[in-house]
């Protein structure tokens, strides 16, 4: 049977069988069950760490009740980000506009939690009857004396992308606003890392230990007052292409702040970012530095993670994520575990990420855009595949056939960055594939 | 009566969910359904994600991704060609289609549409099209379940010969509850159509192969032969009329309902058995007359444990009615039953489900979230907390344990294997109560003596 429908065809591409077109980054077709979510999901997920700021969703409940405390995105003090903040929209406010609600709500909740700044999502709904949420936030701001920033996260208005362009425009607002007096000349901020399992202290760690000053977590263990400084910074290292490079950008445009892109997944791209950060302050004794950290890390873990590697040799890998980037990093890093990747797709990549991920994966890896489960099982089972790397959605199409599967999405728990990351990763991709449940499986007894 | 709650214009930590998803749970239910929801892609996105995360079950919830011009010109096009599409990938018997706020606020004629998809691509046939109105501006999760309910029912019976089947309508059970009521009826030698059966459909085997559409569901046929049933047994009391399927049936094809509370505790499950039992002609069966008596056994055995405990329970109205139910009959103090549902009914419902059992009154309020809860919690000092898995930081925050039922358990294995109904379901709940409350004595202890 054919898994995928004719419209999906030229959204899925295997590497070295034709020359490499692919359609991408567009609408989901209807009906084809994607795995991807709306604009509204991107703008909530690149803002949700910002952790004093207050998030309020303007519309029905479901947006908010969704996204209640699902990133496990750390926070070192305030915890204002786990809490789901709604106008619950009731019929009346959809006849009558929503705008008196929104702002009553407001002003209810900057009092009762006294937040440095408000985000204000928009909803299907709101950019459907034409509530004025600029015109409230600017209202609440003046009155309340915090930057109170609309996101235009209306979820039809295109796909997750348009949704981090929105949540990018946001923090551009906050961007300029707080004093930068003080500030190294060697110093940075960290765009797209969401401190889940607390991945940013680990690499904010690296950083202090290159003698680099950190001034904003963009948004992980974020705070507002650290993204009012953040045109301070010398440079921005941008990870996760979709979801920051935006604001990277951005800044580029306003401060002239230019960027580097990083990775902090797998040891190759994890040592190379921080290589790429010394080489551009252009300072020896921080290279020299950088060379001893990466060593250092490198001989903690690599004893262990050939013992892993041994094991798993020749195993056969399936990657599904979010963003094109990631995939690029895990490639690799299923590499150093001797692993090979056999099917490799996003939800929301571009044509450049995915000629990149056609350059750097073995012939007949199957690369695919905007991909859905009947699609994704067919692949699994085509491909004999060990284990597959995904998110909630895509971990019952692994076990419901009997395949391992690893959690690499903004809900998981487990540490995944940086070196000690890179043996997490090991662990539990060796966590999954070994165990001896999968004899009992259908797909076991063959 | 304890400190009266501003009324918060804002809602934080929702205590209930919207409308299509109770809907979509609804259709897939269903033998050989795709649940469909005309919208924008997120709304389906969300949802599977939500009820993945507690039954561990692949759902394919099909949208008609609705994108910019859609928005603005109507989203006809998109919705005939996702049907098309998941026709042609599915091959589904029915397709459940729920509309969604973005729909309903555009004003998308669903029915008409759909009337038109018919005569341009199913002259040759095609799967069945059912469907329900579910803006999530109105409403909670339970009425976009009983909704869809509802509308299998209108949309799909007809007359039929009188037959001696029974309908049971059973709300939003677990798919082990779901389980156990079929097997109850079945021991009672009845034939039941259960609407919906999630049972195997969110909780089936490891496969060899991805399921199009998982095995299992309420059959079509028997949907179709409802109105000639002998009965209707409809649990829920908060359910508005015209929500209920039991209701059209009762006007339509005059089938007798019987409408009773889910069957949580002694007393309900107790009214259930009397209906089957009038129902079928059969003395309650010896195996569930043992288990109501090991169950009042054990509750003998265990009385003093759970003894003036203090409670807060919250979720869906028609479950904390029944748990309520339960505590005040095993001499728990339920201090606090709350609910984001505003049927109306609740309230009403608590104060008769503990007349004559619980000590003092709890207090009870609809349309609440968790931050009420929250704020009432803290001066009620509960011994714990019983519902759902999002009460969980509530009951952290005081130091007592969270008793899970319900839906969603996104925190703990097995969400869809706890038993909340009939005498067995009693059982489960009193041992997970008493066992809680010895539990945390002896962690609190210094002694920490291993008997009780």
């Amino acid at each position: 049977m054919q898994a995928a429908l004719q419209e999906r065809q030229d959204s899925i591409h295997r590497t070295g069988e034709a020359p490499f077109v692919m359609e991408c980054n567009k609408d989901s077709l209807a009906g084809a069950v994607s795995q991807r979510a709306c604009v509204f999901c991107g703008s909530r997920v690149v803002l949700y760490p910002i952790a004093d700021a207050l998030h309020l969703v303007h519309g029905p409940i479901g947006c908010a009740v969704y996204t209640w405390d699902i990133r496990g995105a750390l926070s070192s003090g305030p915890e204002l980000h786990r809490l789901s903040f709604s106008t619950d929209m009731q019929e009346t406010d959809v006849i009558f506009g929503g705008e008196k609600k929104l702002y009553n709500a407001l002003v209810e909740l900057i009092d009762r939690h006294a937040p440095k700044a408000a985000f204000v999502y928009s909803t299907c709904i709101v950019g459907i009857i034409g509530d004025d949420m600029a015109a409230v936030c600017r209202r609440v701001s003046e009155e309340k004396s915090i930057p109170v920033l609309p996101v235009q996260s209306e979820g039809f208005k295109g796909n997750k992308r348009e949704g981090y362009k929105a949540a990018c425009n946001a923090m551009r607002q906050l961007v300029g606003m707080g004093d930068i007096s003080g500030i190294s000349k060697y110093s940075l901020n960290i765009l797209g890392d969401f401190n889940l399992a607390g991945e940013i202290w680990l690499i904010r760690d690296y950083f202090a230990r290159m003698g680099v000053e950190v001034v904003a977590n963009i948004t992980g263990d974020g705070r507002v007052g650290d993204i009012q400084r953040a045109h301070g910074a010398a440079l921005n290292v941008v990870q996760c292409s979709g979801s920051t490079m935006d604001l990277a950008r951005m800044m580029e445009e306003d401060y002239g702040i230019p960027s580097l892109r990083v990775s902090y997944f797998g040891v190759e791209d994890m040592a190379e970012s921080l290589y790429a950060v010394a080489a551009f302050f252009k300072d020896e004794e921080m290279m020299r530095r950088t060379r001893e950290l990466v060593k250092e890390e490198l001989s903690l873990i690599m004893p262990e993670l050939m013992r892993y590697r041994q094991a798993l040799a020749g195993k056969r890998a399936a990657i599904y994520v979010g963003g094109a980037f990631k995939a690029f990093s895990l490639v690799k890093a299923f590499r150093t575990i001797g692993m090979q990747v056999v099917m490799v797709g996003s939800q929301t990549g571009t044509p450049e990420d995915y000629a990149e991920l056609a350059e750097i994966t073995d012939p007949g890896t199957i690369i695919v855009d905007d991909s859905n489960p009947l699609e994704l099982s067919s692949f699994l089972q085509e491909k004999e595949v060990d284990i597959f790397v995904g998110g909630v959605k895509e971990r019952p199409i692994a076990y419901k056939l009997g395949v391992a599967f690893c959690d690499h999405n903004h809900e998981r728990k487990e540490m995944l960055a940086g070196f000690a990351g890179m043996l997490n990763f090991a662990r539990e991709v060796y966590g999954s594939v070994m165990s001896p449940v999968w004899r009992f499986v259908p797909r076991g007894e063959k | 009566m304890g400190k009266i709650l501003p009324n918060y214009v804002s809602t934080t930590n929702a205590c209930k969910l919207c409308k299509p998803l109770g809907a979509s749970l609804a259709f897939r239910g269903v033998e050989g359904a795709v649940p469909f929801l005309h919208g924008s892609q997120g709304c389906a996105t969300y949802m599977r994600r939500y009820i993945i995360s507690h039954f561990n079950e692949p759902i394919d919830i099909a949208s008609s991704s609705l994108g910019e011009k859609n928005a603005v010109y109507g989203g006809g096009a998109n919705l005939k060609l996702g049907l098309k599409n998941v026709t042609e990938k599915y091959h589904p018997a029915l397709i459940g289609i729920a509309t969604t706020c973005l729909t309903e606020t555009i004003g998308d004629d669903v029915k008409r549409l759909l009337f038109e998809y018919r005569r341009e691509f199913m002259q040759d046939g095609g799967p069945l099209l059912v469907r329900v109105s579910t803006p999530s501006y109105s409403g909670t999760h339970m009425e976009g379940f009983h909704a869809a309910v509802r509308a299998l029912v209108e949309q799909l019976t007809e007359a039929t010969e009188a037959n001696s089947t029974v309908n049971i309508l059973p709300g939003f059970l677990s798919a082990a509850d779901l389980r156990s009521l079929k097997e109850i009826v079945a021991d009672c030698g009845l034939t039941a159509t259960v609407l919906p059966d999630f049972s195997e459909t969110l909780d089936g085997p490891a496969l060899r192969d991805y399921p199009l559409i998982p095995k299992g569901g309420t059959k079509i046929g028997d949907i179709r032969a409802m109105g000639g049933a002998k009965a209707t047994v409809e649990f829920g009391h908060t359910m508005p009329e015209q929500l209920s399927g039991g209701k059209y049936l009762e006007k339509a094809y005059g089938v007798d309902l019987h409408r009773l509370g889910m069957p949580v505790g002694i007393r309900e499950t107790d009214r259930f058995f009397e209906v089957l039992r009038e129902l079928s002609g059969n003395p309650i069966p010896e195996k569930y007359a043992m288990a109501r008596g090991r169950l009042v056994d054990s509750l003998v055995d265990g009385h003093k444990y759970v003894f003036g405990k203090r409670a807060v329970v919250y979720g869906e109205e028609d479950l904390v009615i029944g748990l309520t139910s339960f505590l005040a009959e095993i001499g728990v103090q339920p201090v606090l039953c709350a609910s984001g549902g505003t049927s109306g009914g609740f309230v009403r419902a608590i104060e008769k489900a503990v007349e004559g059992f619980a000590v003092e009154m709890p207090l009870i309020h609809e349309g609440m979230d968790f931050h009420e809860i929250g704020e009432l919690a803290g001066e009620l000092r509960p011994d714990f907390f019983l519902g759902y898995s999002k009460g969980y930081a509530l009951a952290r925050g005081l130091n007592v344990p969270l008793i899970r039922v319900g839906f969603p358990i996104h925190d703990r294995v097995g969400g869809q294997r706890l038993l909340h109904i009939g005498y067995h379901g009693a059982q489960q709940l009193f041992d997970l109560i008493a066992n809680a409350m010895i539990a945390a004595k002896q962690d609190n202890s210094e002694v920490g003596y291993s008997y009780m």
